[in-house]
């Protein structure tokens, strides 16, 4: 249970630690709050040749909110985001996700970039950028590019970047208007990894009446997925909407896996009940907004 | 830039200036217990989960088994050894935590109680102990950390209990 061994390089810019991982090429892993990869060299899963660790890079560590959406740096920790309340206003899904994630003595250390550029379906962070529509930033030694996060989660900790790169930020655009949001999650104690949790954004009209649903889900499919749901609730008001029917119309979409947690019958019917309370305590929100 | 394979680390545990040359490889947990020879730090699950081996970062809980030694190079760490004060007759005082977990019978076999004492010091010193302590903040305090013992009860019952002594003290 202890790391096999590697190379170590700790560089203080974002071009060194670029160089360093272009000369180590493809056996080089970036490490950021290693809260997710420290356990996978502990128990021999990987076993990179080198480590680049990226914490002594100035100016990776903020985060900024604009009324357009949140940008949160890659040394961002967990812990930061979860009691950023610029962010939290801007973004309510952020900080409510975040209270999610593991325990505080790892949302010290873990960061919410290095949880998305993870991509594991059981993240919570992942599941939040696809539902608020965000996207990443990558640097390449060729420059910086912006990848949506559609075309950046490829499969179960597998994403779409290749060859020496860093993702140094994660974008999460605001939250609409006439919009609530909820986040909830089912896991044997808290703080373990959720046996299956939901994120929806619930947008109203002018007249209360629901205007779009939106979910993504947590430990349910290989790679975060958005599903609309307006369909089954679209024009109903607010306050009595069929929350029930959406729960339905949820669970006829997702298509979750067995595993040694739960059945994929059992995490089919979670996603059911969590949808249906998380729209309702969501939509009371958006209404409580215009009020 | 260049790659290591080993590296020599300076840190203060404790208050103390230490120094060790470890692999890179080397877990923080391990470093504190075989190369620094402080002990009451515990290794349990070694992958983040059990709580056992936590301890302060620049004051911060952290899992030491999730950390590489070479990462705290230059920073200030805190292990259970390091909970109690020197008191004015040349022995020592316990933290009010430690005190509290004896009184409150909230250790059995006590191997994860060096997890448990680190993590509560912590959060109970960032927080004004004026204001009551609420049934979720002592389970957010508690709840990364396993015990398989007590059940819970008297630990949960320990940190009401320091709470207490340190808002008598404020």
């Amino acid at each position: 249970m202890k790391p096999a061994p590697f190379r170590y390089a700790d560089p203080g810019t974002l071009d060194e630690a670029l160089e360093v991982l272009s000369a180590e090429g493809e056996g080089a892993k970036v490490l950021a709050g290693g809260q997710s990869l420290l356990p996978l060299l502990s128990m021999r899963l990987a076993a990179p040749a080198t480590l680049v660790d990226i914490n002594r890079v100035p100016g990776l560590d903020t985060v900024e909110a604009t009324g357009d959406g949140v940008r949160v740096g890659a040394l961002v920790r967990h812990a930061h985001l979860l009691h950023d309340a610029a962010a939290a206003r801007i973004q309510p899904l952020l900080a409510r996700a975040t209270a999610n994630v593991a325990h505080p003595a790892i949302r010290n250390r873990g960061t919410t970039v290095g949880s998305i550029a993870h991509a594991d379906p059981s993240g919570e962070m992942t599941s939040v950028l696809a539902l608020t529509d965000g996207s990443v930033s990558v640097a390449t030694p060729g420059g910086v590019e912006t990848i949506a996060w559609r075309d950046f989660f490829v499969g179960p900790l597998e994403t779409s970047i290749h060859g020496p790169a860093v993702v140094t930020s994660a974008y999460f655009p605001a939250l609409p208007a006439r919009s609530g949001t909820a986040f909830s999650e089912v896991a044997r104690r808290k703080g373990d990894y959720a046996v299956c949790g939901a994120g929806v954004v619930v947008t109203l009209d002018e007249d209360r009446r629901v205007a779009a649903v939106r979910a993504a889900y947590i430990s349910v499919g290989l790679t975060p997925e958005v599903h609309d749901l307006t369909d089954a609730v679209a024009g109903q008001p607010a306050e009595k909407a069929d929350w029930a029917a959406a729960g339905s119309l949820a669970r006829t979409l997702v298509d979750p896996d067995t595993d040694i947690h739960a059945s994929a019958d059992y995490r089919r019917l979670l996603v059911g009940v969590l949808t249906e309370r998380t729209l309702a305590s969501a939509a009371a929100e958006a209404v409580g907004g215009m009020e | 830039m260049s790659t290591d394979t080993e590296r020599t680390v300076s840190i203060t545990v404790n208050g103390v200036p230490r120094e060790a040359t470890v692999p890179v490889r080397r877990l923080l947990s391990d470093a504190l217990r075989h190369d620094l020879g402080l002990t009451g730090t515990h290794v349990g699950c070694e992958h983040g989960v059990c709580g056992a081996c936590t301890v302060l970062v620049d004051g911060d809980p952290v899992r030491s088994c999730l950390m590489l030694a070479v990462q705290v190079d230059g920073r200030e760490v805190t292990t259970v050894e390091g909970l109690a004060r020197d008191d004015d007759r040349g022995g020592q005082v316990l933290h009010p935590v430690q005190e509290a977990f004896r009184e409150c019978h909230a250790l059995q076999c006590g191997f994860c109680t060096p997890g448990f004492l680190t993590t509560i010091a912590a959060g109970l010193e960032k927080r004004d102990n004026s204001i009551e302590l609420t049934e979720e903040e002592v389970d957010e305090m508690v709840g990364g950390n396993l015990c398989r013992c007590t059940g819970y009860a008297n630990i949960k019952k320990a940190v009401r209990h320091a709470n207490a002594a340190m808002r008598d003290a404020q």
